[in-house]
This record gives structure tokens, sequence and C-alpha cells, in this order.
């Protein structure tokens, strides 16, 4: 298990299950197709761009990234996922958080009360340890443990590769 | 009670504290949260109060906008000098849609159009053909100075508005832009501070002719992401700022960095205002060099993935003007692809096309030059003020095959990306998709 230290814009104890974005996460194009949907119970990335992140599920999900980029809807496009509870839980971000990021993020907690956990200046450490499938552990005062996943058979490539159909 | 990092105004803490109600207050937090994250030291007023806002669409999805949008309206606050907007999604009288796609967009997928446009009517909205994503071009006229501190967030209009205008604005997000616009502050920090305008990537241009615009700003995008690039090596493909040709070059360029990476400011040597005043010298120590040649442009755009079911297939439709087109574009696109038309025998293009550009363009365009609108007409190019992405962003028109010349429309779309050249050559059938 290895610790890194953050800045805590909003943070409380969680842990839960890493998706990680190792360029730049582009929320419009990796949210929209789900988002658009009414009836959608989780956001599969939809960004054609990011091999990373590309179909998976990120919903409830510790999204780790060095940053968002894309549109500047991304704010509000947070937003409007989180109000939906299909937002991640937690963003965790190798490099300073950016403004559409925050704004999402601070949107979603002081206007719709969703707590959802930003976490940044992580370090590119961080982004060079952590990967798609691990099992992270936040902490309040911004320090954060990743647990590497060892059980290939919950790598989640495999299990969401599965719903690749959501998006046909 | 949330307790603000940054210095305020007595004004500022009353309003943070409540005095304009808790709507009011809610904002202002929001707005202090927002500069409190990058370490703001204060707000600063924003200089040029027409606001411009990226959410123009009354999209279903965004639940979240239309109780906030009722909030707001509950208040004493409103934008005094008006705003323009994005452009709409839907324009049936000029953009051709089954009746399907009609149903599922004005009643499923926008179906909270007209309420939205209402309730911005009510925060001061005017101008009901203010609606563009190039709300800076002259004939639209919402044009801040060199120096004035705004608050938008449309991608394409926040990177030209800082890199051409010399204006001064942060990456906002939609609503983060407004809460600023009706407060009529911004927090400085980022691009509205000198320090944040230095650019930390020198670009350097080694390419044998002039680059396409749409695939320099995507390479560029692509590598800088979020930092500010210098770029050398271009000036000598473009004129002054004055010229047309020019501003359009500058302004599909900095669409496509905006939307391939997440830049919102960049200098180019000579040309754009601060790279005229700071030269060099804009430049931070141990700034890192990408250079950009051929290989390099034709490297990123065969990256670029077909998102089609067959390669082969025929396009059902072609969008040219995202963002939208200048004045001088739309007439330099008619004209060319009608003399490509006559030089091989063809009086209709081989896919149903659609220019888009600003109202005012557009009403420009259809004055003084009627006889040049009606041969487009004819040869089945239509006109119009819609977002090409907000048209085809749904399950029912994004799944049919489509073209642009746009690399933000490529980005968040299925639509297949073509140079001009390319997609010149498709629409008068000298080639078809591969």
């Amino acid at each position: 298990m290895k610790k890194f230290q953050g800045r805590v814009i909003f943070a409380e104890d969680f842990t839960g299950e890493a998706v990680v974005s190792r360029s730049g996460f582009n929320t419009l194009a990796s949210f929209q197709k789900s988002a658009l949907l009414k009836t959608s119970k989780k956001i599969i990335v939809s960004d054609q761009n990011n091999k990373d992140v590309y179909k998976k599920n990120v919903t409830g999900k510790i999204l780790c990234l060095p940053e968002t980029i894309g549109s500047t809807t991304g704010g509000m496009v947070i937003q409007t996922v989180a109000s939906r509870n299909l937002s991640p839980k937690a963003f965790l971000f190798s490099k300073h958080i950016d403004p559409l990021a925050a704004s999402g993020i601070i949107l979603a907690n002081v206007w719709n009360n969703v707590p959802i956990i930003a976490i940044d200046e992580l370090g590119d450490d961080f982004l060079n340890e952590v990967n798609s499938g691990d099992e992270i552990t936040i902490h309040a005062d911004g320090s954060v443990y990743v647990s590497k996943n060892l059980d290939d058979s919950k790598d989640s490539d495999e299990v969401d590769d599965l719903e690749e159909e959501d998006l046909d | 009670m949330y307790q603000p990092k940054m210095e305020l105004t007595d004004a500022q803490k009353d309003i943070l504290n409540g005095r304009l109600g808790e709507t009011v207050a809610k904002m202002m937090e929001v707005v202090v949260r927002y500069g409190d994250t990058f370490n703001a030291k204060r707000l600063v007023p924003i200089t040029h109060r027409k606001g411009h806002f990226v959410t123009s669409f009354g999209i279903n999805m965004l639940t979240p906008i239309y109780p906030l949008m009722d909030e707001l309206i509950k208040t004493t606050i409103y934008c005094p000098d008006g705003m323009t907007m994005d452009p709409r999604p839907m324009d049936y009288k000029n953009v051709k849609a089954s009746l399907l796609e009609r149903i599922v967009s004005k009643k499923i997928i926008y179906g909270k159009q007209d309420q939205y446009e209402s309730q911005l009517q009510q925060l001061g909205l005017k101008d009901l053909d203010g609606f563009t994503c190039t709300c800076y071009l002259k004939e639209v006229g919402n044009i801040p100075k060199y120096g004035d501190i705004i608050s938008w967030a449309e991608s394409s209009a926040v990177v030209f508005a800082n890199s051409v205008l010399g204006a001064r604005c942060n990456r906002n997000s939609g609503v983060v832009e407004m809460f600023q616009t009706l407060l009529g502050y911004v927090p400085e920090f980022g691009f509205i501070t000198d320090a944040g305008r230095k650019a930390t990537w020198k670009v350097i241009v080694r390419t044998t002719k002039k680059p396409t615009a749409q695939v320099l700003g995507s390479a560029i995008g692509m590598k800088v992401t979020s930092d500010v690039p210098y770029i050398v090596g271009l000036d000598k493909y473009l004129n002054e700022l004055q010229d047309d040709g020019t501003i359009a070059y500058l302004k599909d360029m900095g669409a496509a960095c905006a939307s391939n990476g997440s830049v919102g400011l960049y200098h180019v040597h000579n040309i754009t205002p601060e790279a005229k005043n700071l030269g060099e010298s804009l430049l931070v120590e141990n700034y890192k060099t990408y250079i950009i040649d051929d290989a390099e442009l034709e490297r990123v755009k065969s990256s670029y993935p077909v998102m089609w079911k067959k390669p082969n297939l025929k396009p059902k439709k072609c969008f040219i003007g995202c963002p939208h087109l200048s004045y001088d574009q739309l007439r330099l696109y008619s004209n060319r692809i009608l003399d490509e038309l006559a030089q091989v025998g063809r009086k209709k293009v081989t896919v149903y096309t659609v220019f888009t550009a600003a109202p005012q363009v557009i009403k420009k365009f259809s004055e003084n030059d009627a006889g040049l609108l009606k041969r487009i007409t004819d040869a089945n190019i239509h006109l119009s003020s819609i977002c090409p992405l907000m048209f085809v962003d749904n399950p029912l028109s994004g799944s049919k095959p489509m073209i642009t010349n746009s690399n933000k429309l490529r980005t968040y779309s299925n639509c297949r990306y073509y140079d001009d050249d390319e997609i010149i050559d498709i629409l008068v059938g000298k080639e078809k998709c591969r």
C-alpha cells in the first residue's frame, strides 16, 4: 500500500475502486452519451480519444486523472451527473485542479448538496503508481492510499468491456 | 458558513453573508470558493459587462439548471448590459431532419428550449438574434477591448478573446460564468493576471506550407493541454490582425486548441497583441518546446478514430462552420465549392451540406450576396445559425455518417474530419469516404 498526500478541496473518508485516465479527461466527451439518456444508471465513458477510460463505468468510482480538458460545459456536466447520482464519487488530480472540474465539483457540493470528493496536487508519481481496478482509500486530511489490484478477474478493463453495447 | 481565504471588500462580504438573500449568497460562495481553489487574492470587477453564456440549449438532461434559473430570477440581480448566447440546437426551417428526429429533438432532448429562453430573458437576454459562438465578430458586436476583464465560458470564444483581442478571461465553466456575470466580479487568478498569461511552451512551426488551422490547433491542444503556447513560425503565413482571413484562421485554430486540449490563451509571434507588445519575453524560463512539421501534422490527423460502423459509408450530412463561419469564410467556401462543381460539371453537392454562421453574418450575406446565396441553395447547401454539435449530439442524428472540417465537432460527435481540400473533393464527387 502506497501513500500519497494531496490538497483537500472537498474530502471525507472513502474507499473505492480506481479508474485511471493518464491523459487529460475530457468531461463532456466522456459523460455526454450516458448523461443524455434519462434512464442511465451509470456513466460509461464515451470519449473516443481517451483509450485509458473509453467504455469504462465511472459512476461511484474514484477517478484518477491529471486534470480535465475539453468543452467549458464540463463543469455543469459534472454538476448534472452529480445531481443524478451518476458521477464519480471522487476526483483525484495529480496536478492542480483545473477551473472546469473545480466549478463542477463546487457547484455539486454547494448548490446541489451532493458530496463529491476532490483532492489535487497528488503528483505525477501518484498517476504513475495507480491503475484502473486498484483499491484506493481516501482520508479527509487529503491522504490517499493505493492498494494494487492483485486479482485479475477484477480488472475493470475486462468487466467494463462487456458494456460496450451501451454505447452502440 | 464558508470562511473565505481571499480578501473581500465589505460589500462583497455583505453579499456572502446574505444581504441580497440566500440565493445570491450561495452564488457568491461558489465564486469565492472557486477563486480560493486557485489561491486568488481577491475578486476584481468585470469591465466588459455584456455577458456571453455557453448554455444556450434547453436540454432535458441538464436537470439542475432550470430550478437554478428560477432561483436566480427570484433575486434582484440580472445582466444590465444583456448577453449573447451560444447557438441554438435546432433549426428545422433551414436544416432538414426526419419527422422522428424532429420529435425526438424538440420533445425529448431539447424539450426545455422555450422555457429556458424565457428564463434567460428574465435575466437580461434582449437580442433574440444573439445566438452564436462567435459573438466577438464585428457583425455581432460583443467585442471586449484589450485588457478588459470578462466572464465567458464558450471555449472557442474564451481563447479568441484572450489571444486575439487581448481581453482577460479564465476558462470558466457554464453556470459559474453566469454567476460571475450577474455578480459583476471574477476571482483574480490565471489568465486575469500577467503571470498567468506567460507561455510555458514554445511551439515552433516548421511546415512546408501554411498548416491547416484545424489540425495545427488540434496538435497544439493535444500537446500542451491547458498550458499557454507561444507559437513561432506561423506569422509568415498570416497577415496582420485586421485581415479577416487571419481572424478566421485564429478563430478555427483556437477552437481546435481548446477542444482537443484545453487551451485558453495562445500567443502568435508578431501577430497577436501581447506577442506584438512583449515578444518572446512572454515565455517563462525553462519553457518546453514542441516542433510541428508536416510529418507531425500528418501523425496527429491520422490518429483521429473513425467512429462510423463502416468507413466507406456515404455521408448523410456535411457541416461546415464549427465555430460559426465569418462573413469572408461564407463567401470563400461558397465560391470555392461552386467553382469546383462547375469544373466537374455537377450542379449539386453530393452530400446535404450546412454552413453555420451567426444570424448577423447570415443576414449580411443574404443582403450583400443574394445571387451567391441562391446559387449555393440551388447546389443543396444550406445556411443556419444552429450549433452543429448540439444538432448531431443525440443517438438518432448522431448515428448517421456525417462529415465536417471542424476538429471541435469531430471531438464531440461521430462526425468524420476532413481538411478543406478533402471535404470539397467529397462534396463535388471527386472523392468518396474510404
